[in-house]
């Protein structure tokens, strides 16, 4: 997919819709859209071939807003319409905008088999840790216990650990950013992109209406880098503010250390997209508060396209038996003549 | 040898029926085969369990297959049987009911052991008492002769054991005068790479006809001769494998690929399995995780410019329901083949059933019109996913075919169609002009809008659920746009009336009594009227291939005649749709028993009537 018409390089205007953009004042939503808006016209791909998919929810008015083709489907379905999309025409970058209920409640199904079969499409997932355009209800996403519109009493549901339900769908292609990290964000649109297969992109993002600063401790300045733990191919695990604290493999648990008190760098866990043992650590990081959140990309593989797979079937069975000659096929095997 | 009359009849009805792993399916498509390639005209009726393997002996194992063959032109796979095979006692106790007085009853007398029948609830031997007094009895011990015939084999027991439907077939090979070569040279190809099938397989077959050359018993053999067929090249044709070619007939006409997007369900699967067989055509299948995932694939592909499909059952249907009102609102290309089974729920998944009609028509939120066709006949099928698929593309909507079990799984001899001969499906997308894309600008006849397919330079635009303002295609809740594209959606399918040729009346266009039908009854009311008319009643009949919008003609067509009565295989639902539209006080013919018509229940209806 490179660029064949575009004569004058395509800008970040290229990209903006005629549509005004209708989500709350303040909400993540923004950045996510800047960013994308930023990052497409650097991909090499001519505009017309980028389509964007959403299911339903605050996320999913994203198309709108995007001067692409677009499709704002039903709730939870964009992976398996896409799908739809990718296989009809693999030359086209499919993305879909997803949110938490939206990929991980009534469109769970569809988001784990689009991850498994391996087509090339690049799914962004906003994760609010609510239902936004409902009006604040818990997502699966929502901690244990969450207080809401429909939880007045907290509820009681475990929430997903997004990476790790990837995982767990044999994802080829697992990363993590937050809204308002706007280069790391920009930087993992374009991983996404170069994944060849399912990429899955967890974005945090903040919902300052219904789940306001569900992510401070990521986000603010004061603590943030004692609490983010950026992922790097090749290298230490390394972060805090001080870049003193790392990661070490303890047994089978990864520990939080601080690097000068008898451990050097030497002694880190090293981080490799390619290994899906490490990967699955790194998904239950968050889960454990005494580690900090992974963000970058956490597993990458090379596996082979359902589309292109199809279409190699597509083509070996017309080596083999030849263009399909219709009017034969229409008799079959057994005729008889009438006089 | 013994001396034969040989008796010449008109049409023979004949059931094979089985334990479902004894071949009965298989026999019933050999007998079925060889038949056609004498000449006979044809209506088949397979009739299987749920149960992949119910327990062997069992009555909810029991596999029938029913065929009439006929030396003049029939409709339906009959009513009543001349001939029953019956494997087992379980077979017999199911299916005895069916046969005529007289009737001819062959029955593999090795199986009645006093555990099979107790297993089929038989209190004594039937073949012991006079319970089958009133039927011609052959109780053959089929395994024991097959096992003398293969004596000098070297194979297994349960090889001779599973070849005795070859056994039954070659019996009635005899029986009806027909040749044994076309089956045998079926098994040296079927079973190429195991030579000791084809032996076993054959001398099964040789045995059960030679069986009926030199027993005594069998003093009559009867002759069923080549029907008054049109000249042409034929073959014999299940419903959804012409279905399955009308759609790559379609996606060769319009020169689009075809995708399908399904799931399997019973009786849809042989759709997805046959096109799954294409590859060489290009023809790209989607096997999805779930219902909504087949037509939401289906979907994403017709925006991407393909000609899309999915396929399904009532379960599946209703869980499509969502995204088939998406498709209606942004107005893609989109066939959806219902193959109705008998519901609510998982009902009856094998039986017949035209309880969807109502579902197909309203069962989506808001309002949501659809065009809806419904073939007539197995061979039908393919003309009518043809037409689902012209229509869709012309109009750029979701098209609803209505098939049902009866038609999916049943069969019929079929003059083979010239591609040439069919309409032409043309298909032009949008392309660049000056100013910005309109998504939603309309043809002034068809009202259909623009298809522009992402990869197409300039047409970058945005559809989806959300109400569409008209021209402009953009998000609106205006609510007099509301109004307008209610309107719009609802006479686009309305205008399809144009498409509909004029309605065809079997017997006289005026009379007392017009029977009208849909779908998979269309065989039972033809052979129904046929045999009023010979009585001299005044019946006459119309069949509709339109449910949705119905045909221009039809009002006053129905007002010709006094009475009108229509059967359906559901609790009376177009009836509904007749009377609300045309205030006609018809009557309805409402069994719902998980099978077809047959042609005795519609005429006690008339002469209740007339």
């Amino acid at each position: 997919m490179t660029d064949t018409s575009a004569a004058t390089p395509l800008s970040r205007k290229d990209f903006v819709s005629d549509q005004d953009v209708r989500w709350c004042p303040g909400c993540g939503d923004y950045s996510i859209l800047a960013q994308t808006q930023k990052t497409m016209p650097d991909l090499g791909v001519p505009k017309e071939k980028f389509v964007f998919v959403a299911g339903i929810g605050c996320s999913s008015r994203f198309p709108y807003y995007m001067n692409a083709f677009g499709f704002h489907t039903i709730h939870g379905r964009a992976p398996a319409i896409a799908t739809g999309v990718k296989i009809a025409n693999p030359d086209l970058s499919v993305w879909v905008i997803t949110g938490d209920g939206d990929a991980l409640s009534i469109g769970g199904n569809h988001l784990i088999h689009v991850l498994r079969r391996n087509v090339d499409i690049n799914i962004v997932m906003f994760n609010n840790q609510i239902y936004g355009l409902t009006k604040g209800q818990y997502s699966p996403t929502s901690e244990f216990g969450k207080k809401t519109k429909s939880s007045p009493f907290g509820s009681l549901d475990r929430p997903f650990n997004p990476p790790s339900v990837a995982l767990g769908a044999q994802s080829t292609f697992v990363a993590r950013t937050i809204d308002s990290h706007t280069h790391h964000l920009q930087e993992m649109l374009k991983r996404v992109h170069e994944h060849k297969g399912t990429s899955f992109l967890e974005v945090y993002q903040n919902c300052n209406i219904f789940n306001d600063g569900a992510f401070a401790h990521l986000k603010d300045r004061e603590v943030k880098d004692d609490n983010v733990l950026e992922l790097k191919h090749g290298e230490p695990m390394i972060f805090g503010k001080e870049k003193n604290k790392g990661i070490r493999l303890n047994g089978f648990n990864p520990e939080m250390v601080k690097i000068g008190t008898g451990i050097s760098a030497d002694d880190l866990l090293v981080h490799d997209e390619n290994n899906r043992n490490l990967a699955g650590l790194l998904a239950n990081f968050t889960e454990d508060d005494s580690l900090p959140t992974p963000l970058g990309v956490i597993y990458s593989e090379d596996q082979p396209r359902y589309e292109e797979l199809m279409i190699e079937q597509i083509e070996e069975a017309k080596k083999k038996l030849g263009e399909g000659d219709l009017q034969k096929l229409l008799a079959g095997t057994d005729t008889w003549e009438v006089a | 040898m013994a001396e034969k009359n040989v008796e010449k009849i008109e049409s023979v009805v004949i059931r094979f029926a089985g334990d479902s792993g004894d071949g009965m399916q298989l026999m019933g498509d050999r007998f079925t085969n060889t038949s056609a390639l004498v000449g006979n005209d044809l209506g088949t009726f397979p009739d299987f369990p749920a149960e992949i393997r119910a327990p062997a002996g069992s009555l909810a194992g029991v596999s029938a297959f029913q065929l009439q063959f006929s030396s003049k032109d029939i409709f339906t796979p009959g009513d009543q049987l001349d001939a029953l095979v019956a494997m087992n006692p379980a077979a017999l106790k199911m299916h005895i009911k069916d046969l005529k007085t007289g009737g001819i009853l062959i029955v593999n007398k090795s199986n009645f052991t006093a555990k099979n029948l107790k297993m089929a609830g038989w209190e004594s031997n039937p073949l012991e008492d006079d319970s089958l007094m009133d039927y011609m009895l052959y109780d053959i011990e089929i395994s024991r002769l097959l096992a003398n015939a293969t004596e000098d084999m070297d194979i297994t027991s349960k090889t001779v054991e599973r070849s005795k439907n070859f056994f039954g077939l070659g019996l009635l090979y005899w029986m009806y005068g027909r040749p044994i070569e076309p089956t045998i040279e079926w098994l040296k190809k079927k079973f190429k790479k195991r030579p000791e099938l084809i032996e076993a397989n054959t001398r099964a077959l040789k045995t059960g006809y030679n069986f009926g050359d030199i027993t005594e018993s069998f003093a009559t053999q009867y002759e069923v001769g080549p029907a008054p067929f049109e000249s042409g090249t034929y073959r014999n044709i299940v419903g959804n494998h012409a279905a399955g070619l009308g759609l790559l007939a379609a996606a060769q006409s319009s020169g689009l690929p075809l995708f399908f997007g399904g799931y399997p369900i019973t009786p849809a699967s042989d759709i997805l399995h046959q096109l799954s067989h294409y590859r060489n055509y290009g023809v790209k299948t989607f096997q999805a995780e779930d219902e909504i995932a087949g037509v939401g694939s289906a979907i994403g592909a017709s925006f991407t410019g393909n000609l899309s499909v999915t396929a399904s059952s009532g379960p599946g249907i209703c869980l499509k329901g969502e995204a088939i009102g998406l498709a209606v609102i942004s107005e893609l290309p989109l066939v959806v083949l219902n193959i109705q089974r008998a519901g609510p729920s998982t009902g009856m998944p094998t039986k017949t059933e035209q309880a969807d009609f109502f579902l197909s028509m309203y069962g989506r939120n808001g309002e949501s019109p659809v065009p809806i066709l419904t073939p007539a006949t197995p061979g039908d099928c393919f003309f009518i996913a043809y037409e689902a698929c012209r229509i869709a593309l012309k109009y750029m909507t979701p098209v609803f075919v209505l098939s049902d079990a009866f038609l999916a799984n049943g069969s019929e001899p079929w003059i083979i169609p010239q591609l040439s001969d069919l309409q032409k499906i043309e298909v032009s997308f949008a392309e660049k002009e000056d100013g910005p894309y309109l998504p939603y600008e309309r043809d002034e006849k068809s009202l259909a809008r623009q298809w522009a397919v992402p990869g197409t330079a300039g047409l970058e635009h945005r559809i989806g659920g959300l109400e569409r303002e008209h021209i402009s295609g953009n998000v609106s809740y205006d609510p007099d746009n509301h109004d307008l594209m209610v309107k719009l959606r609802a006479q686009k399918v309305a205008g399809m009336i144009r498409e509909i040729p004029p309605t065809e009346i079997y017997g006289d266009s005026t009379g007392e009594l017009l029977i009208l039908g849909w779908g998979s009854t269309f065989g039972a009311i033809r052979t129904a009227v046929m045999s009023l008319r010979d009585d001299g009643k005044s019946v006459s009949q119309a069949h509709l291939k339109w449910l949705n919008p119905l045909p221009a003609d039809l009002g006053e067509i129905l007002l010709r005649f006094q009475t009108v009565l229509i059967p359906e295989v559901n609790s009376g639902q177009l009836i509904k749709l007749i009377r609300s539209e045309f205030l006609i006080d018809a009557i309805g013919l409402n069994i719902v028993r998980g099978e077809p018509y047959r042609k005795s229940q519609i005429i006690e209806k008339v002469e209740e009537i007339l």
